[in-house]
């Protein structure tokens, strides 16, 4: 099979899964499992051959024109290049891993099937954003992501929250997607073509006359999708989906294809030095904010999901900083270890029986009930927090180092403002970051008070889930830095001795301050009891998984934080915390500048709907009514009246009929 | 017949006008009573004066043969149907206050009207036209058996059978209504169904 | 003669007859009233015809003819109409024209309240179309 039919296939298979899935559910439930693992695996297979037969030299094209479409053609078209083969392989890698674990963590659910259809299909929606050379052919892909994505999250649509989140999260991506959509248009229509060999061959030569518009306008799709500020709102909330979603979904894939898509259009963005900065300021309030808002969270996926923005953050730093190898180098490795955090928390969860790090911290011996769980994480959790030599480490310091690459003028990529703006944002956040991955681990597994609750041992195939991709998470940077720029653009992703030092420096400083101010608060823990949870401990992980976040609002007062003083957190932020853990109000300006606004719209809509249009309507009625009445008077069932207007009637006849016959 | 009106002034009355006037006056009059009065079977002899007066007119229009018959069908007959369907309605002898209904002055309106209306119209178009009513008798029997046994005497026997027909009509509405022949039949024994269970339920309340 | 004298007593005899019919409650008595109208055409059919068979020399005596059906089709009707009164009030006990309103909307039992009113406006209805 030539590299492009088995390019084909990789979403194809997917695809075929879910389809397959969803048919069987109901009259072949066997087949479901398999159903939903082997087409993923398969596509995993197929992209690793991919990727091993482009091998990082000369991309692969591969157009079909199925249909005339107008003006700008719209084609079916294959451009597989370094980044999109390796997007490609941790895609397949992550969602392979995710169908996995969810056969376990989903074990009883009676959802699982239209489940893990949905997550077949998208992944086959992720792999066709990522293998597709046409920009039209990607938004499918985009938009299937979406809906996909608000299905996932309102799985366990019996919760309040669920439902909420799921809807936030479509409508959210979707307010971006408007004008990302009208920027595709528009950079069709000036480049000519959807394909993206030709606008990159049209931005090489300087044709479009409004790259700035345009890159604004994708961005806003970019920052929807990727949650980037300002609308990252709704990934946080995307945490009331289940564990492997959260994973799958909102750390390695879905909020990656924003990423990947600026990666592979960077020339149009580079041709606008405007769009340059916004990127960076965008990135820069994205990383330090989300990392300041994670410091604060008390659900422990809630705290992964803010640790996704700020990473997703320093991606687009990289590529503000027009350096899209670094950017993808640490989407890779960031794909790894974040979908291992969100799964090692599942574990977690179902193990402690709740999704609250006070909670937890609380409990005495968690870490030996899940002792896979509690190596992993910690593997995951030093990449989170860079430290040489796991993967986060190389593929951070690739992102500070051309940063500082451009902030030291080296470069005519991008603007050395740019550079300035992610370097300083960057070491903050890596501060930041040392910090809550060292919360987040001495809360969940120091606590001390009384003993974890023992529900057995976790399916067995959750954990070597975890451990498979621990492997990545400890030995991909370190392995891939000398590889990748062959793959990529070339430009060297060796960390340098300035930005390695401060990085790892500043990221030591925020891991020793935590723990210190760590040691500080948690004599507080045994005099504040707090902590609920679920009800259900014997039930699948997905269950116990639902009652937890069922139950954090009625037992903490808040979604997102709990009223803990032992939390090294809230002494750390100290006044901050109040409004990190809210996520710097940003939803309450939300709520005020649209929310409340569409809310009175639609009331005056209401009242006029009801009290002006109806009124009218009523008296359209009414009239008819009235006037019917009246006629109906004349009704009376006697003859003789009727037949006197008859008479009456017909002398009115003959004498106007006279009087036109003598022309009187 | 302009010649012939132009010798007879409108205003000029012949002896046989002022006959017809006046017995054209109490046939009105006659008429007047007949459906204004508020005892019906005054209104009914009343009805055999107007009809009566009609008959005359025929008479001096020289039509005899139509005046006997009016005579004997309309006096002789219709009337005397007309008060036995009174008595049969056991319609109040002497006054009823209530002989006419609520709709009386739109009638007398209508009626006015189109009194109003015929009369202009008729005088309009007829004021000038003169019957001559010398010579052989219009209407006499040997004239009128002859056209009607010679050019019409194919719808004459259609009215025979219209006449049947309204008299087996006349006949199936006045007869007795249904349950009185059930009645009848059910003892009998050629039972109707409804006979026969109206039996068992009686034998039943018996036991 | 005027033919003007026979046509306008046969128009008074009909809107006499068409009084009648409109406004006398029993239907005997509008009967009566129908066969005053029967007899005002019959007095036109007859001084038609004596006019015309002088006049314009027609031979047919159509008028008297004619006059002489509609005498017995009137008689004929007097006897289906007098059985279609008496089969009415055997069934009703009535013979009131009035009372007979089995076609007004929402056909209520009869009474002298609801009649008033409702004949009140049709009498205004038809004075104001008349």
């Amino acid at each position: 099979m030539t590299t492009t039919t088995l390019a084909v296939l990789v979403p194809l298979l997917p695809f075929l899964g879910a389809v397959a899935g969803l048919l069987l559910s109901r009259t072949a439930p066997g087949f479901v499992r398999p159903l939903a693992v082997l087409p993923t695996t398969a596509a995993l297979v197929l992209a690793v051959l991919v990727a091993a037969r482009q091998g990082g030299g000369g991309a692969v094209d591969a157009v079909t024109e199925l249909t005339p479409t107008g003006s700008v053609p719209v084609e079916l078209a294959l451009h597989i290049d370094g980044f999109a083969a390796l997007v490609a392989v941790l895609v397949g890698t992550v969602a392979t891993c995710v169908q996995l674990y969810s056969t376990g963590y989903l074990r009883d659910d009676p959802r699982y099937a239209s489940y893990a259809a949905l997550v077949s299909l998208f992944t086959s929606a992720m792999f066709l954003v990522v293998y597709s050379g046409d920009l039209m052919v990607l938004l499918v892909g985009w938009e299937v992501m979406g809906i996909c994505s608000y299905f996932l999250v309102g799985h366990y649509w019996e919760t309040p929250e669920a439902r909420a989140a799921s809807l936030k999260a479509f409508l959210v991506t979707k307010l971006g997607d408007v004008p990302f959509l009208i920027g595709l248009l528009a950079l069709a229509t000036e480049a000519g073509s959807f394909r993206i060999t030709e606008i990159l061959g049209a931005v090489a030569s300087g044709s479009l006359d409004h790259p700035t518009l345009i890159a604004l306008l994708l961005l806003a799709g970019v920052a929807g999708k990727s949650a980037q500020f300002p609308l990252h709102t709704w990934l946080p909330d995307a945490m009331a989906g289940p564990t492997p979603v959260s994973a799958l979904i909102h750390a390695a894939t879905m909020v990656a294809a924003g990423v990947y898509f600026v990666a592979r259009l960077l020339p149009l963005f580079e041709a606008s030095r405007a769009a340059m900065v916004v990127l960076a300021v965008m990135a820069a309030v994205t990383m330090a904010g989300s990392a300041l808002a994670a410091l604060a969270q008390d659900d422990i996926k809630r705290v992964l999901a803010y640790s996704t923005i700020g990473q997703l953050g320093y991606m687009t730093g990289a590529l503000a900083t027009g350096d899209r190898g670094a950017a993808v180098f640490h989407l890779l490795s960031h794909g790894a270890f974040k979908a291992l955090l969100f799964l090692a928390a599942g574990v977690i969860i179902h193990a402690a029986g709740t999704n609250s790090l006070a909670a937890m911290s609380r409990m005495r011996n968690l870490r030996d009930r899940v002792p896979d769980a509690y190596w992993t994480m910690t593997v995951a959790l030093l990449a989170l927090a860079a430290i040489p030599p796991f993967s986060g480490f190389f593929s951070k310091e690739s992102v500070l180092g051309a940063a500082e690459h451009v902030a030291t003028g080296h470069t005519e990529h991008a603007p050395g403002a740019a550079g300035w703006t992610v370097l300083v944002a960057g070491l903050v956040t890596a501060l930041l970051t040392a910090a809550y991955a060292t919360r987040l681990w001495l809360l969940a597994f120091r606590g001390r008070g009384a003993e974890a609750p023992d529900h057995g041992r976790q399916p067995l195939v959750m954990n070597a889930v975890l451990w498979v991709l621990a492997i990545p998470s400890l030995a991909l940077g370190g392995l891939a830095f000398r590889l990748l720029p062959d793959w990529f653009d070339g430009h060297d992703l060796t960390p340098t001795l300035t930005t390695s030092v401060l990085g790892t420096g500043v990221a030591l400083v925020g891991g020793i301050v935590t723990y210190a101010a760590w040691r500080h608060t948690t004599a507080l823990a045994a005099r504040t009891p707090l902590g609920a949870v679920a009800a259900h401990p014997e039930g699948d992980a997905a269950l116990v998984e639902a009652e937890a976040i069922a139950s954090h609002r009625p037992a903490y007062g808040d979604l997102a934080s709990a009223p803990d003083p032992s939390d090294p957190g809230r002494l750390l932020l100290g006044p901050v915390h109040r409004h990190a853990a809210a996520g710097f109000h940003l939803d309450a300006v939300y709520t005020a500048l649209f929310v409340r606004p569409v809310r009175a719209g639609a009331s005056l809509v209401r009242f006029l709907d009801r009290e002006v249009v109806d009124t009218y309507v009523r008296a359209a009625g009414a009239l008819p009514r009235l006037l019917g009445s009246a006629v109906r008077r004349a009704q009376t069932g006697n003859v003789q009246t009727y037949v006197s207007a008859l008479l009456a009637g017909t002398v009115v006849l003959a004498v106007a009929a006279v009087l036109v016959a003598t022309g009187a | 017949m302009t010649l012939a009106a132009a010798s007879h002034g409108f205003l000029s009355p012949t002896g046989v006008e002022i006959a017809f006037l006046l017995v054209g006056l109490v046939t009105f009059g006659a008429a007047v009573v007949t459906v204004t009065t508020r005892q019906l079977v005054h209104a009914a002899l009343w009805l055999v004066v107007a009809l009566g007066g009609l008959a005359v007119e025929y008479l001096l229009l020289t039509a005899e043969f139509i005046a006997w018959v009016q005579v004997l069908i309309y006096v002789g007959a219709v009337v005397v149907l007309i008060l036995f369907g009174l008595m049969l309605t056991r319609a109040p002898i002497g006054r009823s206050p209530e002989a006419d209904s609520a709709n009386r002055w739109a009638a007398l309106t209508v009626a006015v009207a189109s009194a109003a209306a015929l009369v202009w119209v008729v005088v309009d178009a007829f004021r000038t036209t003169w019957i001559d009513l010398d010579g052989p008798a219009a209407g006499s029997t040997a004239v009128t058996g002859a056209s009607l046994f010679q050019n019409w005497v194919l719808p004459f026997e259609a009215l025979s059978v219209l006449l049947l027909a309204a008299l087996v009509g006349a006949i199936v509405l006045s007869r007795k209504a249904r349950p009185a022949r059930a009645g009848e039949a059910s003892p009998g024994g050629a039972s109707p169904s409804g006979a026969s269970r109206s039996g068992t339920s009686q034998t039943g309340g018996a036991r | 003669m005027h033919l003007a004298y026979p046509a306008v007593l046969s128009v008074l005899l009909f809107c006499t007859g068409l009084y009648g019919v409109l406004a006398r409650r029993n239907a005997i008595l509008v009967l009566m009233s129908v066969e005053l109208m029967l007899n005002a055409v019959n007095l036109n059919l007859v001084a038609f015809d004596v006019w015309l068979s002088r006049a314009a020399e027609e031979r047919l005596h159509s008028g008297q003819a004619l006059t002489l059906f509609t005498i017995a089709i009137a008689a004929a009707e007097i006897g289906i109409g007098l059985a279609i009164v008496l089969a009415v009030h055997r069934n009703r006990g009535t013979s009131d024209i009035d009372k007979l309103r089995d076609t007004a909307e929402g056909h209520e039992p009869d009474g002298p309240d609801t009649d008033t009113p409702a004949t009140g406006t049709a009498a205004e209805k038809a004075e104001a179309t008349a």
